[in-house]
């Protein structure tokens, strides 16, 4: 398989994740900074399999098909950004390690009413190693929280942003999205 | 009435064909591919006629295009959609690249160039 050094006219195609629970506004969230309207597709991924009632002699593997909607920002010739978010299984998404490999980075979305909906994305990015933020997705109707509840509520580490923003809004979208890469930049400063 | 170019899908029904007929029912691809592979066409013509999945994956590949892209447009499940592509790059019609492992969070100069790009954008 070549590799991209530019000579063949090919851009990259980079990754970012929409995580967070059922609901919280992710394919709206995608749709708000994508310039496409957002599309969806189906791949099948590879699971672990991690039940009791393996059968002898069959590899602990699963598959699953697994519903995505992305979207796409063109940010040079060289560089394509799609956004990711996974609209079907959402308890179960971190299971697949095919979805997040290549990943840059990663957006949690937090409703305040149901937090707890994004532990699972929370643990699996920092077990990854994944950088991402916490974005809290506030609705009209939300009493709102401040960001240093919404830390120790998800025991987040003290370098995670937390930011508030408006999932329908496409400035305040892409305002997560920017605090994101400062935050992925700050982390390489850090090493 | 139904017509080929809206992908044989009825709203109520859902796709008319099951997925894996389209590609004969193979279910590997012949060139390993990615959601976020990258494909465009060779400008080549197809020697003989393509069926119509073909025809229209092809159609989709005019300018740079994703796997993923072309499998939403095509409302065909990835793992279809890779299979007719690597037919299309079997007949060298199609030419892809797989994501690059080093755009990754660790390169600071696409960092900064998507930051700059986002910020452009608001």
């Amino acid at each position: 398989m070549p590799l991209n050094d530019g000579s063949d006219g090919f851009p990259s195609a980079l990754k970012l994740l929409i995580a967070g629970g059922f609901g919280v506004g992710k394919t709206t969230f995608v749709g708000a900074v994508s310039e496409i309207e957002p599309l969806h597709t189906e791949e099948l991924l590879t699971t672990a399999s991690v039940g009791t009632d393996r059968l002898t002699g069959v590899e602990g593997k699963s598959t699953t098909t697994v519903a995505m909607d992305f979207g796409r920002i063109t940010i040079s010739k060289e560089h394509v950004l799609y956004l990711f978010g996974t609209p079907g299984q959402e308890r179960f998404w971190f299971m697949w390690d095919e979805l997040s490999s290549g990943a840059m980075g990663a957006v949690v979305l937090a409703d305040t009413r149901r937090l707890e909906d994004c532990f699972p994305a929370v643990d699996f990015f920092e077990s990854r190693g994944i950088g991402f933020l916490v974005a809290v997705n506030e609705f009209d109707t939300t009493c709102r929280y401040e960001p240093d509840d919404v830390r120790s509520a998800l025991d987040l580490k003290p370098d995670t942003p937390i930011v508030l923003c408006d999932a329908r809004d496409q400035r305040s979208s892409t305002g997560v999205l920017i605090s994101l890469m400062q935050h992925l930049l700050a982390q390489q400063a850090c090493r | 009435m139904l017509d080929t170019d809206e992908h044989w899908f009825d709203d109520a029904a859902g796709r008319l064909i099951r997925p894996y007929t389209v590609s004969n029912g193979r279910t590997e691809p012949t060139t390993r591919m990615e959601l976020l592979s990258m494909v465009i066409a060779t400008g080549r013509r197809p020697q003989g006629q393509l069926g119509p999945e073909h025809a229209q994956a092809l159609g989709l590949c005019g300018s740079f295009t994703t796997v993923a892209e072309v499998a939403a447009r095509l409302s065909l499940p990835a793992v279809v959609t890779k299979i007719l592509l690597s037919d299309l790059v079997d007949w060298g019609v199609v030419k892809t690249r797989a994501p690059d492992p080093m755009a990754d969070s660790t390169n600071l100069t696409v960092l900064e160039t998507i930051l700059d790009a986002l910020e452009r954008r608001i």
